[in-house]
């Protein structure tokens, strides 16, 4: 009998020195040692038979939760990696979920592309990788392709993770910026801003101390929940980059209807609060990362408000304000103070005043 | 927020307004044409604008947003300076935040950052200094900025930077001088000003008598005003009161912070440091005589402009850009030619829609709601008022 013998079990490579060196990025063995030390042993939970180029799905199988796919991709560079509450790969993994979780889908599949610094330590980015290993087993997704590269000191900030998501929506499910209706109820899931007074604070350039961890959370199982008890819900986004302020003016834009926010009603942390008053910031565009704003008809309002504060990711959440027939696309306030003004969209970014 | 919260008390809110709205119908002027007063500060303008203050006010109440946002006057010349100052590769050039993004006559800050220049974003001159310590082989400029409220904080950076021995820090000095500018202001010959609010923390160091002659001279009211909500609708109320009663006087609502004498080891600190200068150029304004200080000869070395070659070219507003006129009251920000059209905060032609302190990006950012609404066909108005 002539059999062929067992193809040989494939070893994962070891890095043996401290640092990552262009080297890591030159497809050779060093390359090759580095992803499977850090990377693969960290998403593929050992060595897996073979490696492609390309992850492959069964579409049968991803017809099952659904008939429209959903795609998105993001980039994450955040200083510092390491901040109260989460790190870049936390980040990298929640960001891209949320993005197909608003949008209705389950998210099912991530990728993972990183640009490595040279003279990053190979130390940090094991913590990197296996906090989004960690990250993606709570948020129900697998990383299931990547890349590599490593670039001169100076080229890139430490390291930049891009993440791009598939996910797959039931069918009947419809979110739109574009479907809310005047009359409808505005919420959003909790305290905000905690992310970008987080991040400011850890930046350390302030010297100011504060306890604020950043809100970094996945948010696909509360948007699971709050479609079952809100079936009419309109529409949903993260209040990231630009604060719930800018995802507010997209909505009133796309939908043409005019958006009136309670500034009573907006949940705020003291600390966020006492944060931005001594910088002279908005909280209501400080960035979020665990935070939507979601529109339901005012009927569901209730419901959605009870199915949010139901889960740990929703405590705080309230309803902010409502959609009007005032002029289409614009956002205003009613202060605390009892006056009215608008919330317009930020031009660049938040610069602290000066006095 | 203990302390801030108690001067933003919605219910006592509707009490002033009712003795506002109480006093105001009493007053003669304000049959015949609106009260026109007129907040010095751009911490003011602020604050009327983020609590949605206008559209409180009874109608006949205007409120003037006046030159006090030191970001919003600094002439194109001087930006440029700034940046020929920031591309020198030896320098780190710090700066306030909102100073980032003013247009000088090719590039902004911001933009010269992008371009290469190694521009950083301080919180306070101390910072500045610090960064000095750490790069000894550098030359660390700050970009002083700010009336009497700031220069205090640069003048005792320059004296610790002297303490120390610190030999690469400087300063390029903006500072510039609230009552001159008052003066000028109400020397103008279109002037409609009935009554002003005094700059609270410029207060705070030079105290009130500097004003006296607002009153004596030009008989106009002026309350001294802190910056909560409640503090802006109580300094209206007194300076209507003044105009009712027929008196012009210097009054200080902002106690709790601003003693009368001012704060003497600041003045004691700026005097050391700084001179006045014979003029300074403004933006909007033109050129104020003893409007600006700069640094002392004693302190030469911690002097940017005496450091290095700058340009100092003057370079003049744009023909289409009446910041001036809005500075001065004569004008609302929206009857400008070019607001909103050719000037938005995007790209902004005048000084006054730079800074989220400058009347025009105020009213463009937060919106004038009460005069400023528009009706597009087929919606609803937005009733603001």
């Amino acid at each position: 009998m002539n059999m062929r013998p067992p193809p040989p079990k494939r070893v994962l490579g070891r890095v043996f020195i401290p640092t990552v060196t262009l080297a890591h990025g030159g497809g050779g063995k060093a390359m090759k040692d580095l992803i499977d030390d850090v990377f693969i042993s960290a998403f593929a939970g050992g060595a897996p038979e073979v490696l492609e180029d390309q992850a492959r799905f069964d579409l049968a199988a991803l017809a099952k939760h659904g008939d429209r796919l959903a795609f998105t991709t993001d980039a994450f560079v955040v200083d510092p990696l390491f901040f109260p509450g989460g790190d870049i790969g936390k980040l990298a993994v929640y960001g891209t979920v949320n993005d197909l979780a608003v949008g209705g889908a389950k998210p099912l599949y991530l990728s993972c592309a990183v640009i490595i610094e040279e003279g990053m330590k190979v130390e940090v980015l094991r913590r990197i990788a296996l906090s989004m290993a960690e990250a993606a087993r709570e948020a129900g997704v697998t990383i299931v392709t990547g890349d590599t590269k490593v670039v001169q000191r100076g080229a890139c900030d430490k390291i930049f993770i891009t993440t791009t998501g598939i996910g797959v929506i039931r069918p009947g499910l419809e979110l739109g910026i574009d479907h809310v209706r005047p009359g409808d109820a505005i919420l959003v899931n909790g305290l905000l801003g905690d992310h970008g007074a987080a991040i400011l604070c850890a930046r350390g350039d302030m010297a100011l101390e504060a306890s604020i961890e950043s809100d970094c959370a996945a948010l696909h199982e509360l948007i699971e929940l709050l479609l079952a008890a809100a079936p009419g819900t309109r529409c949903i986004r993260d209040a990231t980059r630009g604060g719930i302020a800018t995802v507010l003016n997209e909505i009133a834009d796309a939908s043409a209807v005019s958006i009136e926010i309670n500034e009573a009603a907006t949940p705020l942390r003291d600390e966020v609060r006492g944060f931005c008053e001594i910088l002279g910031l908005d909280p209501l565009y400080l960035a979020n990362e665990g935070k939507i704003v979601i529109a339901v008809p005012a009927e569901e309002s209730e419901a959605a408000l009870a199915a949010l504060c139901a889960h740990p990711h929703g405590q705080g959440s309230a309803v902010i304000g409502h959609a009007g027939l005032g002029e289409p696309g614009r956002v205003t306030m009613q202060t605390l103070f009892g006056g009215r003004r608008i919330v317009d969209m930020l031009v660049g970014e938040q610069l602290p005043r000066i006095c | 927020m203990k302390y801030t919260d108690e001067f933003r008390d919605a219910e006592k809110a509707k009490v002033l307004i009712k003795e506002i709205d109480k006093l105001v119908a009493t007053i003669e002027i304000a049959r015949s044409r609106p009260i026109n007063i007129m907040e010095v500060c751009g911490g003011h303008t602020h604050s009327i604008f983020r609590y949605g203050l206008e559209g409180m006010l009874p109608d006949a109440i205007e409120l003037v947003h006046g030159p006090g946002c030191p970001v919003c006057v600094l002439p194109m010349g001087r930006v440029d300076d700034c940046v020929s100052i920031a591309e020198r590769p030896e320098v780190i050039f710090t700066t306030f935040g909102d100073a980032m993004r003013v247009p000088g006559s090719k590039k902004s800050l911001q933009q010269a950052k992008a371009d290469g220049a190694d521009v950083r974003m301080v919180y306070s001159p101390m910072d500045a200094l610090s960064l000095a310590r750490k790069n000894p082989d550098r030359e660390v400029v700050f970009f002083g900025l700010g009336f009497e409220t700031t220069m205090p904080s640069t003048a005792l950076t320059v004296l610790q930077a002297e303490a120390d021995g610190i030999k690469n820090f400087s300063v390029f000095c903006n500072h510039i001088t609230i009552v001159p500018t008052i003066k000028a202001i109400l020397d103008s010959p279109d002037l409609h000003l009935d009554g002003f609010l005094g700059p609270g923390h410029v207060s705070m160091v030079i105290g009130t008598a500097p004003y006296e002659f607002i009153a004596d001279f030009y008989k106009r009211p002026m309350v001294v005003a802190g910056f909560e909500p409640l503090d802006v609708l109580q300094s209206i109320w007194m300076v209507l009161k003044q105009i009712k009663d027929g008196r012009a006087e210097i009054e200080n609502q902002y106690a709790r912070i601003v003693p009368e004498a001012g704060n003497n080891a600041a003045l004691t600190a700026v005097g050391k440091v700084y001179e006045l200068r014979e003029f300074f150029e403004w933006r909007g304004l033109g050129s104020i005589d003893h409007s600006g200080v700069k640094v002392r000869d004693e302190y030469a070395s911690f002097d940017a402009e005496r450091k290095f070659a700058i340009p100092g070219v003057k370079i003049a507003d744009p023909k289409s850009c009446q910041c001036g006129e809005v500075l001065k009251g004569v004008i609302k920000p929206w009857q400008c030619k070019v607001f909103g059209t050719a000037c938005t905060p995007e790209v902004p032609l005048g000084a006054l829609m730079v800074s989220s302190e400058g009347a025009c990006a105020a009213y463009y950012q937060y919106g004038g709601v009460k005069k400023h609404t528009t009706v597009r066909a087929g919606s609803q108005p937005v009733t603001v008022s």
